[in-house]
């Protein structure tokens, strides 16, 4: 009983060290920070930071000056989400339509150890 | 019994998986910003490039029931072969084409003009490319409609063909 | 022309035998000899021989630039220099491929000559096994990607090299990385063999593991070739971006690392029979996965092969084709004895093993979700997204730490069952022991603090332990060098990302910006043409506060043929940290865009790979 517990503790905090990583921001704010989690639209297998297409250089400037207005980095990724779509981003949202993107690893995560459990713990 | 219900529903699990792959074959795998129709425009400000003078883009708008924005560059290659188009255009219509400058030196810009016709009633210039940005387009050339509402009615990426053409003439009509 | 015509010929001939070969295989193994027929090997030989020739006449065909052979029209140049006409060759898709019908028939080759202590039978079917991999490249090739299709009229010029792969590691990290990861065909073929004859224990467990260490040895270095090489030419500073073409291989790497943990247990113990051939095919199963991902168009990235949908079909198919046939033949010959109903002690070495594999598969998993999900959501719900570097870190750093825990622990266990008695207590503050001293050297920078030092208490107590058990002596020292290596380099990359430091602005020649602590003077530019691009060479001085100072010297490269632009990094590596230094046309003026890092540790991620591959090299080559 108490090794269960142990076990489903230790995927507990596991767990809730993801959502710490996913909550926190890093304090600086910086358009290299930014552009290095977007997609360049002409080179789309580079970063915004990457690219040196117009696209991209227009974008930091962009960046720069929605930073200097103020605006919080989730601000600037809704805008530009909103201008071209979720694909700009790198990182993938917490929605529905994402949940098994999220959920499948850790889900099989837990099933394995579950059988772990099994092969260890149950005569 | 139960094995082979196991390895039916991973041979079941494993057809699913081929016809995803399958059908992902057929799609391209170079992205376009999904065509946003009925977006509105988003409001800008900017030089114009002889007069130098401000306008806001609201301004030009409002007073035209349709005006036709149309992002281009001297040293865009295909904005050339668009170039004729949008001057006959300006010839068969009374339509309001506005042009913005993009990313350009003025006078490259004027050469331009001067060599193959202006077809605009005003030219604005966006020399940082982030204006073109703002409202959603990432190369040149592209083209909005709009009506004085500032709704986008079309927007054309890439340079404009005589099809497009037909069609932004029924729009107006 | 000639060339052309015998390096095809060749192909077709080594087709027909691959097609006897399946035929004859299954016959003597029908017959009850005991030794294997002298005709299987020197059919075998045949079949290598004939793709060996086939392959030099293709090179042959690069060499003398003969265009009318359109491989070599599509991917050469005459002016290009004689070294990347040569590795030119494998840096297309039909050339490639011929690499990979090189692999896959010298591997059967040699596993023929290296298994004699094993069944006959056993080793017949494993032929046959591999046969039905090697007929489907062969088809594959000629079908759909043949290296030797003609050009009439024929060109005077060829379309040239992408100027990215004119690099010295073209001429290294294909093969390597192909003799890795094609190399796991044959551990796929054997393990089939093996599920057949149904004599999966502790003798046919020592005898794969040498397969094994050899495959994930190249696996790791290919890899790591991959990662220097993107590290200093694509001038970014990066070394691993989660692009789908390195994720395809780090897959196959992920599994190929667990089975070699299952396969000790195998060898030890006789147990997790089932289990070890699961990953043994999936090893294999993980590359043509990625072949497909990588070759058929599917998916977006800097550096796919061809764009082929046609291509992508085959290669799907084939794919499931040897995926059901697995399922089937698991289906048929799995064997109750496989499953081992005999528990695991909690603490144990087998335990150990089986929690590494339970990391493991998770991290595949995370690999393979991310790298995959954008298709299923597209054909399902008609939605593109993008799955990048902040996704992969997300889930994947935070178990590391356990991971690495584990790690330490696991190979001081013994078989069986451990009595534990005191040594908890020291463990625990030795482990707080090295928090601490990990905060305190993070707590300078900003980031996450708790996070990181966790992470980099982990490493650091990993590398603790595998010192003090290599100087005792005590353990298994192959292995406690790839483990020490392993927290070297999870302790490098932390220390990596956390202290680097980037500057970039646009500067005129002559200006001088301070950056810190350092000046950046930008002195001069010199233009000079080479054999097949036009160079220009800025030059850089920096000076640090102790006034030392360093001359980089970063480059942009005009090449004529294809026309593209190409920007060289300049980069001075020291034990400590790595200066880098980009450049980048700026369009009009005399400006340039300077992209200065200072990257500490750089070279220790790459040793601690290098010692990671050690350690399975000294395992390859121990005597039994």
């Amino acid at each position: 009983m108490i090794r269960l517990i142990k076990f489903i503790s230790l995927i507990l905090f596991l767990i809730l060290s993801l959502q710490k990583l996913s909550n926190a921001n890093n304090n600086s704010l910086s358009v290299d920070k930014i552009s290095k989690n977007l997609r360049c639209l002409i080179c789309q297998g580079q970063s915004v930071y990457d690219s040196q297409s117009d696209f991209a250089i227009s974008m930091k400037i962009l960046i720069d000056n929605k930073i200097k207005e103020g605006k919080s980095e989730k601000q600037i990724y809704d805008y530009l989400k909103n201008q071209y779509g979720e694909w700009i981003v790198y990182d993938p949202e917490f929605n529905k339509k994402n949940l098994i993107l999220w959920a499948f690893p850790l889900i099989l995560f837990i099933f394995g150890g579950l059988l772990i459990y099994r092969k260890v713990f149950i005569n | 019994m139960k094995k082979n219900i196991f390895y039916l529903i991973l041979l079941l699990f494993f057809t699913f998986i081929f016809t995803v792959f399958y059908k992902g074959l057929d799609k391209p795998n170079f992205y376009t910003p999904k065509e946003v129709n009925n977006k509105n425009f988003e409001e800008f400000t900017s030089f114009e490039l002889f007069s130098n003078k401000q306008f806001d883009s609201q301004d030009i708008i409002e007073n035209n029931k349709f005006t036709l924005v149309n992002i281009w560059s001297s040293w865009c290659v295909p904005c050339r072969q668009e170039h004729s188009v949008l001057m006959n255009l300006s010839k068969k219509t009374d339509l309001n084409i506005v042009g913005l400058n993009y990313k350009d030196k003025k006078n490259n810009a004027i050469k331009f003009l001067k060599e193959l016709g202006n077809p605009f009633s005003k030219i604005l210039i966006d020399p940082d490319g982030i204006i073109s940005i703002s409202l959603g387009a990432y190369g040149v050339p592209e083209t909005f409609l709009l009506n004085n509402k500032s709704k986008i009615i079309k927007k054309y990426i890439g340079p404009l063909t005589e099809n497009n053409i037909s069609e932004i003439i029924k729009i107006i009509k | 022309m000639i060339s052309s015509h015998i390096g095809y010929y060749s192909l077709i001939l080594g087709f027909v035998i691959s097609v006897s070969l399946l035929f004859y295989s299954i016959f003597c193994l029908k017959k009850k000899n005991q030794n294997i027929n002298q005709n299987i090997f020197s059919l075998l030989f045949m079949q290598f021989f004939t793709v060996v020739i086939s392959f030099i006449s293709l090179v042959y065909s690069f060499v003398i630039s003969d265009f009318s052979n359109a491989t070599v029209y599509n991917n050469s140049h005459s002016t290009k220099p004689i070294f990347y006409k040569i590795t030119g060759t494998w840096g297309n898709h039909e050339g490639s491929l011929l690499l990979w019908l090189l692999v896959l028939t010298l591997f059967i080759l040699l596993f023929i000559i290296f298994s004699k202590k094993q069944p006959t039978k056993y080793r017949i079917l494993s032929i046959f096994f591999q046969q039905i991999i090697i007929l489907g490249f062969f088809l594959f090739l000629l079908l759909t990607s043949n290296p030797f299709n003609f050009l009439f009229p024929i060109p005077n010029e060829g379309l040239g090299l992408n100027p990215i792969l004119q690099d010295p590691a073209l001429a290294i990290h294909p093969p390597i990385l192909y003799l890795g990861y094609v190399g796991s065909s044959i551990i796929f073929s054997a393990s089939l063999a093996s599920l057949v004859q149904n004599n999966v224990n502790r003798e046919w467990a020592q005898h794969i593991k040498k397969w094994i260490l050899a495959a994930w040895f190249f696996l790791t270095i290919g890899i790591l070739l991959g990662s220097i090489w993107a590290y200093y030419e694509l001038g970014w500073g990066g070394f691993w971006f989660w692009d789908p073409v390195e994720n395809v291989s780090l897959m196959p790497w992920l599994c190929l690392t667990a089975l070699l943990h299952t396969t000790l247990v195998l060898e030890k113990r006789n147990l997790l029979k089932s289990w070890t051939l699961i990953l043994s095919i999936s090893t294999f199963t993980f590359s043509m996965i990625g072949t497909f991902l990588v070759r058929s168009g599917i998916l977006n990235s800097v550096h796919t092969f061809a764009n082929d949908p046609e291509r992508g079909i085959f290669i799907l198919l084939f794919l499931f084709s040897l995926i059901i046939l697995s399922i089937i033949l698991f289906f048929i010959y799995d064997s109750k004895e496989n499953d081992s109903q005999k528990n695991f002690f909690l603490i144990s070495k087998e335990t150990s093993v089986l929690i590494n594999n339970w990391f493991m598969i998770y991290f595949l998993s995370v690999v393979l979700i991310g790298t995959t999900y954008p298709i299923f959501l597209e054909v399902i719900a008609n939605e593109k997204i993008s799955i990048g570097p902040p996704f992969f870190n997300k889930l994947l750093i935070p178990f590391l730490a356990p991971f690495l825990i584990f790690m330490a622990v696991g190979p001081e266990l013994n078989w069986i069952k451990n009595n534990f008695k005191k040594i908890e207590y020291s463990r625990i503050v030795l482990f707080f022991i090295f928090l601490y001293i990990s905060f305190y050297i993070i707590n300078k920078t900003s980031s996450e603090i708790l996070f990181t030092s966790i992470l980099g208490g982990a490493s650091l107590y990993l590398l603790f332990t595998t010192t003090y058990e290599f100087l005792k002596k005590k353990q298994n020292i192959r292995q406690t060098i790839s483990h020490f290596g392993f927290g070297l380099f999870i302790l490098s990359i932390l220390f990596n990302s956390l202290f680097s430091k980037e500057f970039s602005a646009n500067m005129k020649i002559g200006e001088e910006l301070i950056f810190e602590k350092e000046k950046i003077k930008f002195l001069k530019v010199t233009t000079f043409d080479e054999q097949n691009f036009k160079s220009v060479v800025a030059n850089f001085k920096i000076t640090d506060e102790k006034k030392n100072i360093v001359s980089l010297y970063p480059e942009i490269r005009i090449y004529n043929q294809p026309n593209i632009l190409t920007s060289e990094a300049d980069i001075i590596s020291t034990i400590f940290f790595d200066k880098f230094i980009t450049i980048n046309l700026l369009k009009g003026d005399e400006t340039f865009n300077v992209r200065y890092q200072i990257k500490p540790f750089m070279i220790w991620i790459w040793l601690s790979v290098c010692l990671i591959s050690y350690g399975g090299l000294l395992s390859l080559f121990k005597r039994n």
